[in-house]
């Protein structure tokens, strides 16, 4: 079995396949023990509809989700999710995973669950939703990948799929990769493949100045696994769909580290330049006295959905409680710059927002807690600026985009399969897929269809041809002195894109945008120069990015009406 | 506001932003926060015991792996660009 990428689902589904006994091979660009948009911590986990708390069933869940988006949704993955993800909670607690408030810290408090010691968030009534404390993951999924004896190749970029024959469509046999620090090249063999590697960014949002933080995902997440995927004849859907970027490290403050009543900082008071409290109301527009209402469904609602997979035209049968849109506060006579008043706050709900969200939270634990705590921020004296509305922390144009909440990707069936025989995809690989609990539920849901598979695959040789030609291709960059670097590429790519393929699309538009796409790959691409591994790894991203582009025009100029929810 | 002093000051090579602050003094050479940097933008220093070298800071994500993982409190410190630092201010203060 081969795992590419070592991120939530890739060591999910790494972990379920050795359980089975099989030999497990795990590749990852970065560090295993604290790779991907989760190795620096996780603060709520969605979906857990099968926890004893819970007051919805995984189908009630699924078809919520499903709806909410206008059938712009994977129903299959969020079932897994759904069904599965609260057993994939009980798996982390054993391997060393805080999930319980076991040492009562917040004993009374309403959204704990005294006799379990659970901790929830968003909806109190009903319970779907875990604050847990995800610092601690991801090292104890690496560490159990290492006592399984999963073979984990860190610091080493997959590049391409191997297919039976070398044939393009073929059944996915192997993979080649590249080593970051070496320039070794790698060919794997394997009975089965799951993709891992997540979802395509930079797309639209690149800064030569902080590349790093050009989007709200670790930068060596760039979509490789969709450009190998496409070249190897993977289907996929919803490709044309992009979003107002929301989030970019460059244009934005730190993630989590302005005041606002979103994510993690749900439901936080906020108060106006002058001091003066912002309305919080439910979906019916009912002004909400108390903070504790800000995480009760509204009279009559069943219940609601709150986190990483909110729409963007939510159903009303689903919407949670909310401050007054900031144009209407600004009617109202509310003053900028608004605060998130975390000394307003009961103590309790504090301490979960700022201690234990903010800090279990990714990105947050040292960036934000420890940072903001030495540079004198105090949560029950201080006020914390919002700089947009909602969590956004920042405004961005309208043709700067992003690949946000849940884009498109691979087409799966009911086993996580591809289209390609061999090939499996879990977590952000996936289409319409978002968060930490979906990535470890179909991780290793996928592991373990992938496992059944690789069992009765006939054996089949790996076409050297097929392999040389890869090498060939990657290792082209370092044979050249002069020419165009990384950054430059990517800056080309971002721009194209922006005016091609921003908020207004047609055909003439598109066409003209892969036009310059094509002229980028034609002229450009032979001319990348990179002076070490180093810097190869991140001139194969910038190539993959400018493949992944492609796709989206390609499937962009595909679409001939518009959607709303696809934003489109 | 915020009390900038505490922040640090200077970067490590002049030419970009240093995201990382590392005292030469308090540091080991352990090479620790070079393992979990999953951007793996340190090198080792090439003297045993020296201070990882920030070959490619412009690529950092500023999410503190590296310092999480330091045995040694203070050795190495995180630190925002000036244009993503926040402002707080006293609750009953009205600047
Ligand atoms: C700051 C932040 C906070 C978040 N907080 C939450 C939260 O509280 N709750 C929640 O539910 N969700 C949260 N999310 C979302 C959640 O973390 C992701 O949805 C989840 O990690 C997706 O898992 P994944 O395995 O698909 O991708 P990742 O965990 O990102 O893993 C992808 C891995 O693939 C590797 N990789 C990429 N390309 C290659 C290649 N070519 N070869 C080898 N390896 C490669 C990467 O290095 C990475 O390790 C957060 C995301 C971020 C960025
Ligand atoms: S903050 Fe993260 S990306 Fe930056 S140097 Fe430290 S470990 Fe690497």
């Amino acid at each position: 079995m081969l795992v590419l990428g070592g991120g939530i689902a890739g060591c999910w589904a790494a972990i379920a396949a050795a359980r089975e006994g099989v030999g497990v091979t795990l590749v990852e660009k970065g560090a295993t023990v604290s790779s991907g948009a989760a190795g620096s911590g996780c603060d709520h986990w969605e979906s857990a509809a099968t926890n004893p708390c819970s007051g919805v069933t995984p189908e009630e869940l699924t078809r919520a989700m499903i709806a909410d988006h206008g059938g712009y949704n994977n129903g299959i993955s969020h079932y897994i999710e759904c069904r599965e993800g609260y057993d994939r909670l009980l798996d982390l607690e054993a391997m060393g995973g805080k999930i319980r408030d076991s040492e009562d810290e917040f004993a009374g408090a309403e959204f704990r669950d005294e006799k379990t010691k659970f901790l929830f968030a968003y909806d109190y009534v009903n319970r779907f939703t875990l604050r847990v404390w995800g610092t601690t993951f991801k090292s104890a999924l690496h560490a159990e990948c290492r006592r399984l004896g999963v073979q984990v190749i860190d610091r080493t970029m997959a590049t391409s799929l191997l297919s039976e024959e070398g044939r393009q469509g073929g059944r996915i046999i192997g993979a080649t990769a590249v080593n970051g620090r070496t320039g070794e090249f790698l060919v794997l063999r394997a009975g089965a493949t799951v993709l891992a590697m997540s979802r395509p960014t930079r797309i639209w949002l690149f800064s030569t100045g902080l590349p790093g933080l050009s989007e709200f995902r670790p930068p060596q997440c760039t979509g490789d696994g969709h450009a190998m995927g496409w070249k190897a004849g993977v289907e996929f859907t919803m490709m044309e769909k992009s979003v107002q970027a929301e989030w970019s490290g460059e244009r934005s403050y730190p993630p989590y580290g302005t005041g606002n009543t979103h994510n993690t900082w749900y439901a936080c008071s906020m108060v106006d330049a002058e001091g003066r409290e912002i309305p919080w109301v439910d979906r019916d527009g009912r002004l909400l006295e108390s903070v504790s209402e800000r995480y009760r469904p509204a009279p009559g609602q069943r219940f609601f959905i709150k986190g990483g997979g909110e729409s963007y035209f939510p159903l009303h049968d689903y919407l949670g409680p909310d401050t007054l849109p900031v144009d209407q506060l600004l009617e109202q006579g509310f003053k900028l710059p608004f605060y998130a008043d975390l000394p307003g706050m009961p103590e309790l709900e504090r301490r979960a927002i700022w201690g234990l969200m903010v800090g279990e939270e990714g990105k947050t634990k040292v960036p934000i807690l420890q940072n903001y705590t030495g540079a004198g921020f105090d949560p029950d004296t201080h006020l914390l600026q919002s700089y947009g509305d909602g969590w956004r922390s920042g405004a961005f144009l309208p043709q700067e985009r992003q690949l946000f909440g849940l884009p498109g990707g691979m087409m799966n069936d009911w086993e996580l399969r591809t289209n390609l025989e061999g090939l499996f995809a879990a977590g952000d690989q996936l289409f319409a897929s978002n968060c930490h609990g979906h990535a470890a539920a179909t991780g290793h849901y996928a592991g373990r269809h992938a496992v059944e598979f690789a069992m009765h695959a006939a054996d089949a040789p790996i076409s050297a041809e097929q392999a040389e030609i890869e090498r060939d291709r990657i290792m082209a960059p370092l044979d050249r002195k002069r020419g165009l670097t990384w950054k430059e590429l990517n800056a080309a790519v971002a721009r194209q894109m922006q005016h091609h393929c921003g908020a207004f699309k047609t055909a003439d538009l598109l066409e003209s945008g892969l036009a310059a796409l094509d002229d980028l790959e034609e002229h450009e691409v032979p001319r990348l120069r990179a002076g070490n591994p180093h810097e190869l790894i991140r001139t194969l991203e910038v190539m993959n990015i400018l493949t992944n582009a492609r796709l989206i025009l390609h499937a962009s100029l595909a679409r001939q009406a518009s959607s709303k929810h696809l934003q489109w | 506001m915020t009390d900038r002093s505490r922040l640090g000051e200077g970067p490590l090579r002049e030419e970009v932003p240093a995201p990382l602050f590392i005292d030469p003094e308090l540091c080991t050479g352990c090479n620790l926060c070079l393992e979990v940097c999953q951007v793996d933008l340190m090198l080792p220093h090439p003297e045993k015991g020296g201070p990882p070298i920030l070959r490619y800071p412009e690529e950092c994500w500023y999410e503190g792996s590296c310092v999480e993982v330091c045995p040694v409190p203070g050795a190495i410190r995180l630190v925002h660009p000036p244009a993503n630092r926040v402002n707080w201010k006293l609750k009953e203060s009205r600047s």
